[in-house]
């Protein structure tokens, strides 16, 4: 018995010293993925909402709040487009470049961008969302710090660029590479989740239009962000938005910038192939 | 970084009333509220805003933890010379802040 066992002990010795002994690999080109999110029984293969019957959440909120967005200047996200804008101008980083050193006028360069992510980014074969893809060019080309999620001058940049795509179709790409991130999005669109026991489609596919208390019940579409909400009294990007959802069916929250919000992020910009883009939206 | 956005007309007539508006950027924290781990979160709203036109105050502005975060204030005055439309405001921080915006008379 004891020979045996000790023969395996030693080849697995050798095992994890071959192992030790070896140069070091580069890594993949592709980043691992984030393992698959079972599709829930009865998940929808195709489109729900038909294309011609896409509304923006602006549709839902109400004459005031509309009159609001409509009013850049009375719109207070326009106030983090100001700032953002400051942003865009000013140098930062070691490289003393600032987003228009490469970038140029942000009216041209940027009209049509944040339409297009989340999108994989072909250097690091990672799903990118438009903050991810900002922070990218501040760390590799700035030579600056990344800005932290949420934080004022994030949304201030995002809502700057964003701004730029008024008016501009969503499209994204979900074939190849992306095809795996928009799989999982889709299952964790439609996995029922939280103490209620809803997924998102519960309210956003078969509820919109209905009332939720107070509230109308949107189609959950992410054409308008980084929004001013009124109940935050402040702007939060579509993150915070999945945040606020989660916590409203008691599910387990993620942190902002999560693969499974990003990966959701990509589902839902697809699934809003063809709306206009709207930010900075103001919604209730 | 921009603490506020001025709207003026483009150009006003002596003698007539024009509309001033200002937005501000301040979260005018009310002090009721606590954070994440149950710490109340001090006070800081803005206190008091002057305007001034051409150096002559022209309005002031009494705020308190009923205001709503970035506050709009939209008035109107009477149009005499161009010149500047400045404002003054401070917080609890004490920080204090100022932003103006030229107005051309026709």
């Amino acid at each position: 018995m004891r020979a045996p066992a000790l023969l395996l002990l030693c080849a697995a010795a050798v095992v994890a010293c071959a192992a030790l002994a070896q140069t070091p690999v580069a890594a993949p080109a592709a980043a691992p993925l984030a393992a698959p999110i079972p599709a829930p029984p009865g998940m929808p293969t195709k489109r729900v909402i038909p294309l011609d019957q896409l509304k923006s959440g602006l549709a839902y909120t109400g004459d005031e709040v509309r009159a609001q967005q409509a009013d850049d200047f009375g719109n207070p996200g326009m106030l983090w487009v100001e700032r953002g804008e400051k942003i865009w101008n000013t140098a930062d980083g070691t490289s003393g470049k600032s987003c228009a050193s490469c970038h140029g006028d942000a009216k041209q360069g940027m009209k049509g961008v944040s339409v297009r992510y989340p999108a994989i980014d072909p250097a690091t074969h990672r799903l990118q969302n438009i903050e991810a893809r900002i922070n990218a060019s501040r760390v590799n080309d700035q030579k600056a710090a990344a800005f932290t999620l949420e934080s004022e001058d994030m949304l201030a940049i995002t809502a700057f660029i964003n701004m730029q795509s008024r008016g501009q179709p969503i499209h994204v790409a979900t074939d190849g590479e992306a095809r795996a991130h928009f799989e999982r999005g889709r299952a964790f669109y439609y996995t029922r989740r939280g103490q209620m026991n809803m997924s998102c489609a519960t309210c956003h596919e078969q509820s919109f239009g209905k009332r939720l208390f107070a509230e109308t019940l949107s189609q959950g579409q992410p054409n308008d962000f980084p929004i001013y909400r009124l109940e935050w009294q402040t702007m939060g990007s579509l993150h915070r938005r999945f945040r606020a959802c989660l916590y409203g069916v008691r599910a387990e929250l993620q942190p902002v910038g999560s693969q499974d919000f990003l990966d959701l992020e990509l589902f839902l910009a697809w699934r809003a192939e063809g709306l206009k883009g709207e930010a900075p939206g103001v919604r209730r | 970084m921009a603490d506020a956005r001025i709207q003026l007309p483009p150009a006003a007539k002596r003698g007539e009333n024009f509309e001033v508006k200002i937005a501000i950027r301040h979260a005018m924290e009310t002090g009721y509220r606590v954070d994440d781990v149950g710490k109340p979160i001090p006070r800081n709203v803005i206190r008091e805003l002057t305007c001034k036109y051409n150096g002559a105050e022209v309005l002031k502005v009494d705020m308190s933890s009923g205001f709503a975060a970035n506050p709009l204030l939209q008035f109107w005055l009477v149009a005499q010379d161009a010149g500047d439309i400045s404002f003054e405001w401070s917080d609890d921080l004490g920080k204090k802040y100022a932003e103006k915006a030229t107005l051309s008379v026709a």
